[in-house]
């Protein structure tokens, strides 16, 4: 299998804080790739990286072999990389739908957004298709702000699906979500991932993450401890050790 | 819903008749007057939401814009020798793009900025061009300049400049109205909720905030121009005026930020009130307590402004027993709405 | 224009600086505290001219013996506009709305010091405000050191309640990351009502020196608040040592540019100097960077 997006030797620091010191993972095309460890271990970050909100001190990250090191997050989007925040971010105040039709841009000259209407017909039925996909369609016109928590991080997800990424990056998709679902999560992702989506979940869930992912990297203070299927990473005692070892600031 | 298309329709067009009759009914020069300052202060406080109020950047130095048409215009009335007259008004649409123009780099430097500091950076420019025109001796330094005056009589003189004003507005309100409803406002109104999260989900933040910047300079510099040329004669310290950037911020406030009729009341309400305490001498400045006060007053108790309050307080009273239909108008319930309908309707 | 003048720019510029760095520091508190960029604070300043010259001209009482009384005053006062107006901000809008409801607070604020005073122009008046130090062959007025003095004096008590409090640990954590000060355990209600008392505290000393120093009627304050937020944009928000060296460095720039270009162009140097160092570092000169993801 191709790699489709990886990191390759990434260091950021912020001030004195080193979060990621020679840090490489590689997500195969097609798969459904975790990536977890303790509490400040960097992942976040990592995701900032290869997503263009952050710009690494050293090392680079590449996109079905390109490089896009430093490109921002705009331009990290347009070629395929969708992700979604640890603690879920919308547009409040507008509405569920106008949620998702802000991530379906066309690529049109700027005499012509101005002048019509935000999005067509064919958006818009295909902004309602993914709102029923993830079971949110009679909320349509509700506004954003009015959501649950679990269906904002739906909504979220829909959001990016839209746009038909290639890859999707997920911080924490099931932070706060009660058991059935996760399990609608979890089938969703499935479902997604035979169509031909790519996925990195960043996850402290085990259950979700062992179940879930074809293949897991540990990372640990900012380095990448272990990467290998989920049965050898849970019988490695170095990843034991960093769990109840470590941990110390939060994530920046 | 159908039923509020055509309601709305009703309601504008009932607005343009007033707008065209007005000076006609109230034709007291005084009275006149007052509106021709209205309507200005209704386009600027428009076209500033149009930028500020739709993308959440609150910028306090779009005088900056108005007095660049100000000087503009009677630069260019006075150098290219125009004849005191209908034919000055032509130059009021260059002095909006002039003004866009000049929009352009200061807009770049702005927009680097985040919010906090964006603001204080468009404070600074407008400082900067009011000491600029103060010291400049094409720009009359502080004696000012004055634009050529035309000879039409004591009692249709401000009328002239309301129908100028008044057709600005009617095309200020139209640009408004259209830029909500389209994907870019949409766009904008995403950078004012989430500007990070919308660049993760591919908006060119960059581009969408100097267009909707320099887009809202245009109308801003045309009444400016409009307002020299009313006056006869610019100060550089009126023309640059930071209590213009204030007031217009005010106005679009009370009325509602991102709304698109808000502005318009708001500049209505408090450009008739600071009118009304300028005439009864002795109570000017306790009209400054007044205007904060009701500022304080809205902010607190409706802080989204007196528009989307009400329309609120209306829907509440509408759907009374329960509906999910509670889209409010600064994020735009009707293009859902309509979706939705049309959705079910297939 | 020779040595000395300039000299005398320089020396004038310092001084005067450091009274703005006083009055900036305040207001870069405010901001740094509760992301609240605080536009009365030229209001305030102006409002601390005016009860100064009330205690001195009504009351007899020397203008920096009134310090005593308007210096917690106007600590009461702050922490009263925090707990009135900017707790009720919702965190979503909090910077766009505090500028409009700060600036709502300002224009009462000179709306009741018009009705109360006029528009007359008026300037504190004592007898060391018209005497100087001969010193080295320059004129000091006694009320620029003795400002300056002040504002040192005050800076130090700030800089100490800041670094070698337990309070002051709490307000530098929400400086740096509310959230993990909030976390750790930091009464973040009470922080914040104390830094906003603060940071309009030294507005009442600023504005005694202020109004030594110029002569000033309620319209003040705009001026005033444009070149404070000038200053404290530069040094960057929320740095008190940005606020003092930006504060000395635009004011002193400003006193040599009229000396050596002409007064007319001084103060568009000194708006213009802050677009210029903008441009460079976008974050002012000792900002935080800004964390762009979360």
């Amino acid at each position: 299998m191709s790699t489709l997006i990886e990191a390759d030797g990434v260091c950021k620091s912020f001030g004195g804080l080193q979060a990621l010191s020679e840090c490489s993972l590689s997500v195969p095309k097609g798969s459904i790739s975790g990536l977890i460890g303790p509490n400040g271990s960097g992942k976040t970050t990592l995701f900032n990286v290869m997503t263009g909100y952050e710009r690494p001190t050293a090392g680079e990250i590449r996109f079905d072999g390109t490089a896009i090191t430093g490109a921002t997050p705009e331009k990290v989007f347009g070629l395929g990389v969708g992700r979604t925040f640890q603690i879920t971010r919308l547009f409040f105040r507008l509405t569920v739908l106008e949620n998702i039709l802000v991530a379906t841009q066309r690529h049109e000259g700027w005499l012509r957004s101005v002048a019509r209407r935000a999005g067509s017909a064919a958006e818009h039925d295909r902004a309602l298709e993914m709102l029923e996909f993830v079971g949110l369609g009679r909320l349509a016109n509700s506004p954003a702000g009015n959501l649950s928590y679990g269906q904002r991080k739906l909504l979220e997800l829909a959001s990016l699906l839209v746009a038909d990424p290639a890859v999707l990056l997920l911080d924490e998709p099931t932070a706060g979500v009660n058991p059935v679902l996760i399990e609608q999560l979890s089938e969703r992702i499935r479902e997604l991932n035979r169509a031909g989506k790519t996925f990195l979940v960043v996850e402290h869930n085990m259950e979700f993450v062992m179940g879930l992912c074809h293949e897991v990297t540990v990372l640990h203070q900012g380095r990448t401890l272990v990467n290998g299927t989920p049965e050898e990473v849970r019988a490695n005692p170095a990843v034991l050790d960093a769990y109840l070892g470590g941990g110390d600031d939060d994530d920046f | 819903m159908t039923a509020r298309l055509p309601f709305r329709a009703l309601l504008v067009g009932v607005a343009i008749v007033i707008l065209g009759v007005f000076p006609l009914v109230f034709s007291n020069p005084t009275t006149t007057s007052i509106a021709v300052f209205t309507l200005i202060f209704m386009v600027a406080a428009s076209s500033w939401n149009m930028f500020s109020g739709y993308s959440g950047y609150i910028a306090l130095g779009h005088a900056v814009y108005f007095g660049v048409g100000a000087y503009a215009l009677t630069l260019l009335a006075n150098h290219l020798g125009f004849a005191a007259g209908w034919g000055v008004f032509a130059l009021v649409p260059v002095a909006g793009i002039i003004a866009g123009l000049v929009a352009i780099p200061t807009g770049v430097i702005a927009l680097r900025a985040r919010r906090h500091t964006f603001v204080v950076i468009t404070i600074a420019f407008m400082f900067i061009f009011q000491l600029a025109a103060s010291n400049f001796a094409f720009t009359g330094g502080s004696s000012g300049l004055q634009p050529p005056t035309p000879l039409w009589s004591a009692a249709s003189y401000n009328d002239h400049f309301y129908y100028v004003a008044a057709v600005i507005l009617v095309a200020t309100v139209l640009l408004s109205w259209l830029v909500r409803r389209s994907r870019f406002g949409l766009q904008l109104f995403a950078i004012r909720d989430d500007e990070e999260r919308a660049r993760g989900l591919g908006v060119r933040v960059g581009r969408v905030k100097l267009s909707a910047f320099v887009l809202s300079a245009i109308p801003i510099g045309m009444v400016g121009g409009v307002y020299a040329y009313f006056l006869g004669q610019i100060f550089p310290q009126f023309a640059f005026d930071p209590l213009f950037d204030l007031s217009i911020a005010l106005m679009a406030f009370i009325g509602g930020l991102g709304t698109v009729w808000g502005p318009l009341l708001g500049a209505l309400v408090l450009e008739s009130l600071q009118q009304y305490f300028t005439v009864q001498s002795g109570a000017s400045q306790v009209y400054l307590i007044i205007y904060g006060g009701l500022f304080l007053a809205v902010i607190l108790l409706l802080p989204r402004g007196l528009i989307p309050s009400v329309e609120d307080l209306i829907r509440r009273w509408r759907t009374r027993g329960g509906a999910q239909d509670r889209a409010t108008e600064e994020g735009g319930g009707d293009r859902t709405a309509d979706v939705v309908k049309a959705a079910g309707a297939r | 224009m020779n040595a000395s003048s300039l000299a005398k720019a320089v020396i004038d510029g310092i001084l005067t600086g450091g009274v703005y760095a006083l009055m900036a520091a305040g207001l870069t508190l405010i901001f740094g505290v509760m992301d609240i960029i605080n536009i009365a604070q030229g209001a305030l300043i102006v409002l601390g001219a005016y009860m100064s010259y009330v205690l001195s001209v009504h009351l007899g009482i020397d203008l920096f013996l009134g310090l005593i009384i308007t210096i917690p005053a106007f600590f009461v006062l702050g922490v009263f506009i925090e707990w009135a107006f900017m707790r009720r901000l919702r965190d979503q809008e909090r910077t766009a709305m505090s500028i409009l409801v700060t600036y709502a607070v300002a224009i009462i604020i000179e709306g009741i010091l018009s009705v109360i005073f006029g528009a007359d122009f008026v300037q504190l008046q004592a007898s060391y405000i018209n005497s100087s130090f001969h010193l080295l062959g320059f004129y000091l007025p006694y009320i620029y050191v003795f400002g300056f003095l002040l504002a040192l004096v005050l800076l130090g008590v700030l800089y100490y309640i800041l670094y070698r409090t337990h309070f002051g640990r709490g307000v530098r954590g929400s400086l740096q990351n509310r959230s993990a000060a909030e976390l750790i355990g930091v009464n973040v209600n009470r922080v914040r009502a104390l830094s906003v008392g603060i940071g309009v505290s030294v507005t009442a000393a600023g504005g005694m020196v202020f109004g030594a120093t110029n002569s000033f009627n309620p319209s003040s304050g705009y001026d005033l608040i444009s070149r404070l937020l000038s200053i404290v944009i530069l040094g960057g928000l929320g740095s008190i040592g940005g606020a003092l060296v930006a504060a000395v460095f635009m004011v002193t720039l400003e006193d040599v540019v009229a000396v050596v270009w002409s007064p007319v162009w001084a103060t568009l140097v000194y708006y213009a100097s802050l677009i210029v160092v903008l441009s460079f570092m976008p974050n002012g000169l000792f900002g935080r960077a800004a964390v762009r993801a979360q």
